[in-house]
């Protein structure tokens, strides 16, 4: 046969654009009915030839709509981003034909056959997700075994942190300053006192009883904030001229790196209390804090390291030769600069740490994770894990998406022209 | 006219690789030096070990009274009397050209910023780039960011100013921009010396000549005889394959 007749051209356009929408559409009929329906158009001829008889179709229309400069605006669109070549069609093909087989058992578990009327798991009767389960341990997973009775204690602490890092965006220049002076400083001071209580008339909670997405907040936060001045420094020691300040990074940085966080965290409940006086008591939650900071401190010093490397010893220079000393010349150009370059690096590490908590179970702290560990072992509710596990991905996936978009948001600000 | 700066028997090695050889130089006060030679003869080393961003092995180095070496405590001081520009002029690109001249006064002269950029508007007025002050480095052409570099370094008002090889980074049209620049702050009494192989810049502007090959002052010369009678067949050559 001839193909070059088949061979769309400008000339018939319309007949080309008919017979190829048409076949396509059959194509998506098939799947369609196949999916849903368990049967398509082909379905006498054996199992296997017959799933590929959407794709034939699909892919034969697609060859013959294949009309360069067809003058039609949206067909010129589809066919350069979707329809540049068979190859090109037949992945477009696999990616609908997927989404139209995959995303509706997906949408019926989540969404259509799933429960969220009820208090029981008997509740749940539709074979969907069943999200009664957590909706009735959502105090939980948020709050941990914290006592109903004094979770404002929590709520304030975080509101109060919103508010200040809110205004911090949209007060003027001169006084943004003095807020992020006090929200590193003496902000994580009164909120810890707040939420652990013991003075001021506030019931004291020890730290076993914190939990749940709050935990989660508040050892992320503490180790995002620590683990970046002290990754910084090691940064600028392993760079030393001074061979017991760059040897002691050095070994600093490869002793942490070189171990897993979970053998960090069971040594900060086991070894550490060996080196201190015995009778003094640090709580277990400080230790797993210094633990965390520590180890993430040890990866953010190779992200920063990596950014100063890539500046040009021509800055360095530049900055000596107007007379600034070391920390003049790293706080005022060399640092600024080589933080810009490593911004992803360093959302990298801190989107590890915030997924790295959940390991503080090893010392019987249990953040969101955890949390949901321990609800699905309850005896009423076995069988949740998905659900459970479901929510705290979720949770867990939009906290590090935002981070992540601030992140770029902040590369495009901070982007000046080089 | 006093002795500004002085080198005595300076040798500087690289590891085994010996970069100056007793050098010896004195430089005066509004004295004007231009440093040629080959690639590789040492002219940035030199230079370099004067204001300490190379360290020099042997020998003594005084600028303004006060000697460099590893036991000088305030080599932030000196430096910031010494101004350098540099071939690659190494501004400072996350900061704007107000802000690059404005940093070391504020921050290392303690300056309050209203006077910093006074000065700072004061010195690009006078490499006439006034205008571009709030713009970033990366927005200026070469012959622009070099004038930007030279202000940012007299923003410091320093007593004496290095330049190496400033206009050898520079596409043809835009280096008499710069030298017009160096060639008005000559005139203004600066203590200068310049690596530099603009041999009409020296000849306009130099009182003395130096010819460098192989980490040594092969011929220092006033700067008519340098050219009109070389004593060294080096310095001969040399000026035959330049001029
Ligand atoms: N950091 C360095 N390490 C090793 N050798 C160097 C270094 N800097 C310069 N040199 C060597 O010292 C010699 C003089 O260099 P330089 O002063 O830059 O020469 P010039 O500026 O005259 O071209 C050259 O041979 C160069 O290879
Ligand atoms: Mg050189």
């Amino acid at each position: 046969m001839n193909l070059s007749i088949l061979k769309s051209d400008k000339k018939n356009l319309n007949s080309f654009i008919a017979t190829g929408s048409a076949l396509i559409f059959i194509g998506f009929i098939d799947i369609i009915s196949s999916s849903f329906f368990g049967t398509n158009i082909t379905a006498f001829l054996p199992n296997k030839i017959s799933y590929l008889t959407p794709l034939l179709f699909g892919l034969f229309g697609l060859y013959l709509i294949r009309i360069e400069f067809s003058g039609n605006k949206l067909l010129d669109k589809i066919n350069i981003n979707f329809n540049s070549s068979n190859f090109n069609a037949l992945l477009t093909l696999l990616v609908i034909f997927a989404l139209i087989k995959y995303i509706p058992p997906l949408l019926n578990w989540f969404v259509f056959d799933a429960n969220f009327a009820g208090n029981t798991k008997e509740d749940c009767t539709d074979g969907g997700a069943c999200w009664v389960f957590v909706k009735v341990w959502l105090n939980r997973f948020v709050y941990g075994l914290y006592p109903d009775t004094e979770q404002w204690r929590i709520n304030t602490a975080f509101l109060t942190l919103f508010l200040l890092v809110g205004a911090s965006f949209f007060v003027p220049q001169k006084f943004k300053k003095y807020i992020i002076i006090f929200l590193l400083f003496v902000y994580p001071i009164i909120g810890l006192k707040l939420i652990s209580g013991g003075d001021f008339g506030l019931k004291y909670v020890e730290t076993g009883a914190w939990g749940g997405l709050s935990l989660t907040f508040i050892v992320s936060a503490f180790a995002l904030i620590l683990c970046f001045p002290i990754g910084t420094i090691l940064a600028l020691g392993r760079r030393s001229k001074l061979p017991a300040i760059r040897y002691t990074s050095i070994g600093f940085i490869e002793l942490w790196r070189g171990v897993p966080l979970i053998t960090v965290l069971f040594m900060s409940a086991v070894m550490f209390p060996m080196f201190l006086p015995d009778g003094t008591y640090v709580d277990k939650l400080i230790r797993v804090l210094i633990a965390i900071t520590l180890f993430e401190a040890a990866y953010m010093a190779e992200v920063v390291r990596g950014g100063l490397q890539a500046l040009p010893k021509g800055q360095y220079e530049a900055a000596k030769s107007l007379g600034m000393g070391y920390w003049k010349m790293h706080f005022l150009i060399i640092l600024p600069q080589a933080l810009k370059l490593v911004i992803p690096g360093i959302a990298n590490t801190f989107l590890a740490l915030v997924k790295d908590t959940p390991l503080i179970f090893v010392v019987g702290l249990l953040e969101l994770a955890g949390m949901v560990n321990l609800a699905k072992t309850n005896p009423k509710w076995l069988g949740m894990a998905m659900e459970g596990y479901v929510f705290a991905g979720l949770v867990f996936w939009v906290i590090c998406y935002v981070m992540s978009r601030y992140s770029q948001n902040l590369e495009k600000k901070l982007k000046t022209e080089r | 006219m006093s002795k500004i700066i002085e080198l005595k028997n300076v040798n500087k090695w690289f590891d085994k690789f010996q970069a100056l050889k007793d050098i010896n130089l004195e430089v005066n006060q509004q004295e004007k030096i231009v440093i040629c030679g080959p690639s590789g003869s040492g002219k940035s080393t030199l230079i370099r070990c004067i204001n300490r961003l190379e360290e020099h092995q042997d020998g003594q180095i005084i600028v303004d009274g006060k000697e460099i070496s590893e036991n000088t405590k305030d080599l932030e001081k000196i430096r910031a009397e010494v101004g350098m520009v540099f071939q690659q002029f190494n501004l400072f690109p996350h900061l704007s050209i107000l802000d690059n001249c404005t940093l070391a006064p504020i921050w290392v002269k303690k300056m309050p910023k209203k006077d910093a950029e006074a000065l700072a508007m004061k010195n690009l007025e006078r490499v006439q780039i006034a205008d571009q002050a709030k713009k970033f480095p990366g927005q200026l052409s070469g012959g622009q960011q070099q004038r930007s570099a030279l202000a940012r370094a007299l923003c410091m008002e320093p007593k004496i100013m290095l330049f190496d090889e400033p206009t050898s980074a520079l596409d043809p049209e835009m280096i008499k921009e710069v030298l017009d620049a160096m060639v008005d702050l000559a005139k203004a009494g600066m203590t200068m010396i310049v690596v530099t192989h603009e041999m009409g810049f020296a000849k306009e502007v130099a009182d003395n000549m130096i010819f460098m090959d192989e980490g040594k002052i092969v011929e220092k010369a006033k700067t008519k005889d340098f050219f009109e009678n070389p004593k060294s067949d080096r310095t001969k050559l040399f000026l035959s394959q330049i001029l």
